[in-house]
């Protein structure tokens, strides 16, 4: 009886696995999709939480703290204003260069701002997952960034969150652009498993001779990633591989992703 | 063993994986996310039946791999391997011993992400793996054997403060007992 009764969890279990596994790609996202959405009361609890000290310092904040802060918010809109008059015109200028050169127009940016809510559990993936959805008009594929550089790359996408997959992660290739006389292309690849501050540029030519501090962004290639985005920057001197056919630099990236709170999510 | 035991276990694994996703400290601190759910699988072979062990193993790693980019249903092998070894051997450990706990808890933290990582590889998936990945393997081993003491703590006080109790059994008995009496015939 005892045996038999093994014989059942094993064979219930392992069929369980089984079938799990050999679910089609579309049908293992939408699982995937209505078991995390359990979490998701849990999510919004965990988010008020975090607030509640924030507001509790903002219901404590002197009166005149708040005025200084306003008046310096004041001034920085001003300016920002003033910039924004300038890189106006300046966005006009180089639609008309474009269209004198006969180039193609480039499109603004759309940026909407998304939080960070949970991070990928098991240790060798790098994935966030962020508060905005297909309700939102987020769709796979699309880049993400902060001030300071590139994140990464919009992988799957429920009604109200959405999974990105940073940079480093093996399923976040990035084609990279260095900022050096040569122009030199490259792959972003994961850097290894600790740092996640690092990552490889690899295939670069093997005439590259990239030096520590050039700055490395997005080549625009692949179709997914705009120009221009920083990426990070060079942190050694590039070293030949596979004889010589190729050269290949570690790369500091601009973002911490290691203390990513809130991300811009980019629509073309 | 009743449903209760069961469900503080399942609950205590949903809660364990919302932590593991939503608090990054450790990531931060130590460079890896410390895993809960081995820990918990240790408690729950020595502490339940086979039903509650296999639960677990679904339920835990459909859970765990429902908020990671794992392949669903890669964790739940590893966890029930570890869980199954454990309760297969039950009645020979000293689960009440303080050492024992961490003992098992680090085995068991050792071996279910090294399956799961294995099972990964052979699904065809590229995991991140590198010389780090030793560190973070050493950080998970350590941080389950710490755990599982204190979940044996945590959920041995929860199902003492909220379950029911097993009746105790007393050795008095009516029809036994010697009525004492002058007047008995």
């Amino acid at each position: 009886m005892l045996k038999r009764k093994h014989y059942v969890a094993l064979g219930a279990v392992t069929l369980a696995t089984l079938l799990v596994l050999s679910l089609p790609s579309r049908a293992t996202l939408r699982l995937k999709l209505a078991i995390g959405s359990l979490f998701l009361p849990l999510f919004g609890l965990a988010g008020t939480a975090q607030q509640l000290p924030i507001t509790a310092a903002d219901a404590i904040t002197p009166r005149r703290e708040l005025l200084r802060q306003l008046e310096q918010l004041r001034r920085q809109n001003e300016q920002d204003q003033v910039l924004a008059l300038q890189y106006a015109a300046i966005s006009r200028e180089n639609d008309e260069l474009r269209a004198l050169a006969g180039w193609q127009r480039q499109a603004p940016w759309k940026l909407k701002l998304a939080s960070v809510v949970m991070r990928d559990p098991a240790n060798w993936w790098r994935m966030v997952q962020i508060d905005l959805g297909s309700r939102d008009g987020v769709r796979e594929n699309l880049p993400v960034l902060t001030a300071e550089g590139l994140v990464g790359r919009v992988s799957s996408v429920s009604l109200t969150h959405a999974q990105v997959v940073l940079v480093g992660d093996p399923d976040c290739k990035v084609s990279a652009l260095v900022e050096d006389p040569a122009g030199d292309i490259g792959i972003v690849n994961p850097g290894g498993s600790q740092d996640s501050s690092f990552v490889e540029l690899a295939y670069l030519s093997g005439s590259a001779a990239l030096k520590p501090g050039q700055n490395v962004v997005t080549s625009g290639l692949g179709g997914i990633y705009p120009k221009g985005i920083p990426i990070g920057q060079v942190a050694e001197d590039a070293r030949p591989v596979e004889f010589g056919l190729y050269s290949e630099a570690r790369v500091k990236l601009a973002v911490n992703l290691g203390a990513l709170d809130q991300v811009w999510v980019l629509f073309p | 063993m009743n449903a209760f035991n069961t469900i503080l276990i399942l609950a205590a694994a949903f809660l364990a994986v919302f932590g593991e996703a939503a608090l990054g400290g450790p990531r931060q601190w130590l460079g890896a996310q410390v895993d809960l759910l081995p820990a918990l699988m240790v408690y729950a072979a020595l502490n339940a039946d086979l039903m509650t062990v296999s639960l677990l193993a679904v339920l835990g790693g459909l859970w765990f791999d429902a908020l990671s980019v794992n392949p669903l249903g890669v964790s739940i092998l590893p966890l029930f391997a570890v869980g199954y070894g454990i309760w297969l051997q039950r009645e020979l450990l000293l689960r009440e011993v303080s050492f024992a706990q961490l003992f098992l808890g680090a085995v068991a933290s050792a071996l279910a992400p090294a399956l799961s990582v294995l099972l990964l590889l052979s699904l065809g998936c590229q995991p991140l793996l590198g010389w780090g990945s030793l560190w973070q393997w050493v950080v998970l081993t350590a941080g389950g054997a710490v755990a599982t003491p204190i979940i044996f703590a945590l959920l041995g006080w929860c199902r003492h403060a909220l379950g029911y109790q097993p009746e105790v059994e007393t050795s008095f008995r009516p029809d036994r007992e010697i009525r004492r009496d002058r007047n008995v015939k």
